[in-house]
C-alpha cells in the first residue's frame, strides 16, 4: 500500500547519469537513481563499492564528474555556495562515525545547525537541544559532556540527534550500526523507524547490515564494484524489496543476503597475483 | 604517456587524492632492443610525474587562497569563532616570543661585539642590534615561531577534522568550512603576528641593551645616541609591514595543509610537518622580496635617507 502511495508522488531525488571518479579510478559510472517523496531507500553492497560516495554525491559534498544531481528540481551542482548550504539544511545527514565536533560539548553539538541558521532564541534552542536527546534515549547530563567521553552507541545517537533538530526532509544514514553490538544495532534501527512514523521523512540508509535494510527498507538497491561487472551491465545489480532481494536468483546477490564467502577468496588471491 | 586530471572538488571532498598520472609505460619492444632508451624514458616520465604534481598542488593552493579572500569579504564570521583564535594566536604565543626577542638580541651583541670594539666602534652596536632587530630578525623571528607553534596545530587540527569527517559534517549542516575554519584563523595570523612582531622587537632590544650596557660595559648614552640616528620610524615600519604577509602565508598553507589532509594518522602528522616547513620557506622567501621592495620605496620617499648608509 505504501508503495502504490509513494509511486503517485514525483521523486524528490533524482540522479541521472552519475559518474564519479578519483584520478585514475573510477568509482560510479552512470547510475541512474529515483527517490521519491517518502521512501526508505536503502543502498546495500560490499565495502569498497562507491555506496558511501553516491550518498555525499548526492547532497554535493563530492562534485562528479559527470552527470547530475537534482534534488526538488533543482540540479545541486550547478548552485553557488551559499545556495547549496541552504539546500543542505533541509538534509539530515548521520555519519559513520558521527562525526561530532570534539571540540565541543554535545549540547554545542546539537545546537550547531540551529545556531547556524541563526534565526532561534537560546531558550528554544536549549528546549529542542533536550527534546531531540530524550528522542534518542539520551539523559540530560550528557549536555555537558564532550565526545569523546561517550560510547560508540552513545555517540550515533549525538549524531542522529543532531541530524533530526532541524527537522529535515531528507534523512541520510551512513552505516548507522557499524561497529554497534547488535542490540544497539537493533535500537539504531528503532530509531529510524521512529523517526519516519514521527514525520514523513524520505530516508536514504547506506549499509551492509541485512538485517537493517530488512527492518527499515521500503526498497533495496545493491551496488557493485566497477572492476567485477559483466560488460555494459549496470552498477545497480539489484533494484525492489527487500524480500524480493532474499528470493533473487542473481548469484551475486544471493550470496550477499546469505553472507557467504562463496570463491571470493580464490578471486581475490588470484587478482594479487599469488 | 596518458595523464587523467582529479575531477574539480568541492571544500569537501573527503580526501585529497593524489594527482593521478599513469605509471610510465615502456613499450616492450623498446626495453628489449635499447634498454638505455627505456630507462631514460622512464626517468623522463618520473620527472614529468614531479612536474605535474607541482603544478596541480599550486594550483589548488591558489584556488584555496581565492576561495579564503572571496569569503573573507563575503560575510563576518561569528564572534565564538574568532575569539579562540585571536587567543590562540595573540595571548598564547606571547611568553615564546618574548623569550626568544631576548635571547637573540643577546646573542647579536655577542656575537658582534668583537668585531667593533677592534675599530673602537662598539657603541655603534646600538645602532646595528636594533637595526637588525627591527627591520629582520624580530618580523622573521616571530613569524618562525609562530609557524611552529600555531601553523602546525591549526594543519594537525585541520587535519584530524577532516580524516574524522567532520569538515565534511561542517558542510551537511549548511555551514561553509572555508568560511568558519579558515577565515577566522586567517584573521587571527594577520592581525596578531604584528603585536607579536612589536613585542619580539621590544624585547630584543631590551636584551641587546642589558647585555652591552652591563656585561660588556658599552656606555649608555652613545649605545642610545648611535640607535636614535641610524634607526627610523621607517624601519619599523618595515618589519610590521613583512610581518603581515608573513602571518597570511602562515594561515594559508597551514590551513592548506591540514584541508587537504591525507587519511589516516600518517596523514596528519604529515600535514603538521609540511605545513612548517613550507611556512617557514615562504617566508624567507617573501622576506628576501618584500625587503628588496620596501629599501625601494625607502629611497623613493626619502632620497636622502640615512637609514642604509
Amino acid at each position: 500500500m505504501i508503495e502504490e502511495l509513494i509511486r503517485e508522488q514525483e521523486p524528490l531525488v533524482v540522479v541521472e547519469d552519475l559518474s564519479v571518479r578519483f584520478g585514475p579510478q573510477e568509482v560510479l559510472r552512470d547510475i541512474n537513481l529515483k527517490v521519491p517523496v517518502g521512501q526508505t531507500l536503502v543502498i546495500v553492497g560490499e565495502s569498497g563499492c562507491g555506496k558511501t560516495v553516491l550518498m555525499k554525491t548526492i547532497i554535493g559534498l563530492i562534485r562528479p564528474t559527470s552527470g547530475s544531481v537534482h534534488f526538488d528540481n533543482r540540479n545541486l551542482h550547478l548552485m553557488t555556495e551559499q545556495e547549496i548550504s541552504r539546500v543542505r539544511l533541509r538534509f539530515g545527514f548521520v555519519f559513520q562515525y558521527a562525526a561530532l565536533f570534539d571540540s565541543m560539548t554535545v549540547g554545542q553539538n546539537v545546537a550547531f545547525p540551529m545556531r547556524q541558521e541563526g534565526r532561534h532564541t537560546q531558550a528554544e534552542i536549549r528546549e529542542e537541544v533536550l527534546s531531540r536527546l530524550s528522542e534518542v534515549g539520551l539523559p540530560d547530563e550528557v549536555v555537558f559532556k564532550k565526545p569523546a567521553e561517550l560510547s560508540g552507541g552513545m555517540r550515533k545517537r549525538v549524531g542522529l540527534a543532531r541530524a533530526l533538530i532541524m527537522r529535515p526532509e531528507v534523512m541520510m544514514y551512513d552505516e548507522p550500526t557499524t561497529g554497534l553490538d547488535p542490540i544497539m544495532s537493533d535500537v539504531i534501527n528503532e530509531l529510524i523507524l521512529r523517526t519516519r512514523r514521527r514525520n514523513p521523512v524520505t530516508s536514504i540508509v547506506v549499509t551492509h547490515d541485512m538485517n537493517t535494510a530488512r527492518k527499515v527498507g521500503d526498497r533495496t538497491i545493491m551496488m557493485y564494484p566497477l572492476d567485477r561487472l559483466e560488460p555494459g551491465e549496470s552498477q545497480i545489480i539489484f533494484d525492489g524489496t527487500p524480500q524480493a532481494m532474499t528470493e533473487s536468483r542473481d548469484r551475486r546477490v544471493r550470496q550477499f543476503v546469505n553472507g557467504e564467502a562463496g570463491e571470493r577468496l580464490m578471486e581475490m588471491r588470484a587478482a594479487s597475483g599469488v | 604517456m596518458r595523464i587523467i586530471l582529479r575531477p574539480s572538488f568541492t571544500d569537501s571532498d573527503f580526501s585529497r587524492s593524489p594527482p593521478a598520472v599513469s605509471s610510465p609505460s615502456i613499450s616492450n619492444s623498446n626495453t628489449a632492443s635499447a634498454p638505455q632508451l627505456g630507462r631514460l624514458n622512464s626517468w623522463i616520465a618520473d620527472w614529468g610525474r614531479v612536474v605535474i604534481q607541482m603544478v596541480l598542488s599550486i594550483g589548488t593552493f591558489s584556488l584555496f587562497a581565492v576561495r579564503t579572500a572571496t569569503w573573507l569579504f563575503s560575510k563576518v564570521p561569528k564572534r565564538e569563532t574568532i575569539w579562540p583564535n585571536f587567543y590562540e594566536v595573540g595571548v598564547l604565543s606571547l611568553p615564546v616570543v618574548a623569550l626568544t626577542g631576548t635571547f637573540i638580541g643577546m646573542v647579536m651583541a655577542v656575537q658582534s661585539y668583537s668585531q667593533f670594539q677592534q675599530l673602537g666602534l662598539e657603541s655603534r652596536l646600538g645602532a646595528v642590534i636594533n637595526m637588525t632587530l627591527v627591520r629582520e630578525l624580530g618580523p622573521v623571528l616571530a613569524a618562525t615561531m609562530l609557524a611552529g607553534r600555531v601553523g602546525s596545530a591549526m594543519a594537525a587540527e585541520l587535519g584530524t577534522m577532516r580524516v574524522t569527517e567532520q569538515i565534511d559534517a561542517l558542510a551537511a549542516m549548511g555551514a561553509n568550512p572555508i568560511h568558519y575554519l579558515v577565515v577566522p584563523r586567517f584573521l587571527a595570523c594577520i592581525f596578531m603576528i604584528p603585536t607579536l612582531t612589536i613585542m619580539a622587537d621590544f624585547m630584543g632590544v631590551a636584551g641587546g641593551y642589558f647585555y652591552s650596557d652591563l656585561v660588556l660595559g658599552i656606555d649608555t648614552h652613545f649605545y642610545w645616541y648611535n640607535r636614535a640616528q641610524f634607526v627610523e620610524w621607517f624601519d619599523l615600519f618595515h618589519g610590521l609591514f613583512k610581518s603581515v604577509f608573513f602571518g597570511a602565508a602562515i594561515a594559508l598553507v597551514s590551513c592548506f595543509q591540514g584541508f587537504y589532509c591525507h587519511p589516516g594518522a600518517e596523514g596528519v602528522g604529515r600535514a603538521a610537518t609540511a605545513s612548517f616547513v613550507f611556512s617557514f620557506v615562504l617566508i624567507l622567501v617573501l622576506d628576501l622580496f618584500l625587503s628588496i621592495f620596501l629599501d625601494k620605496l625607502y629611497f623613493i620617499i626619502f632620497p636622502q635617507g640615512t637609514s642604509l648608509v
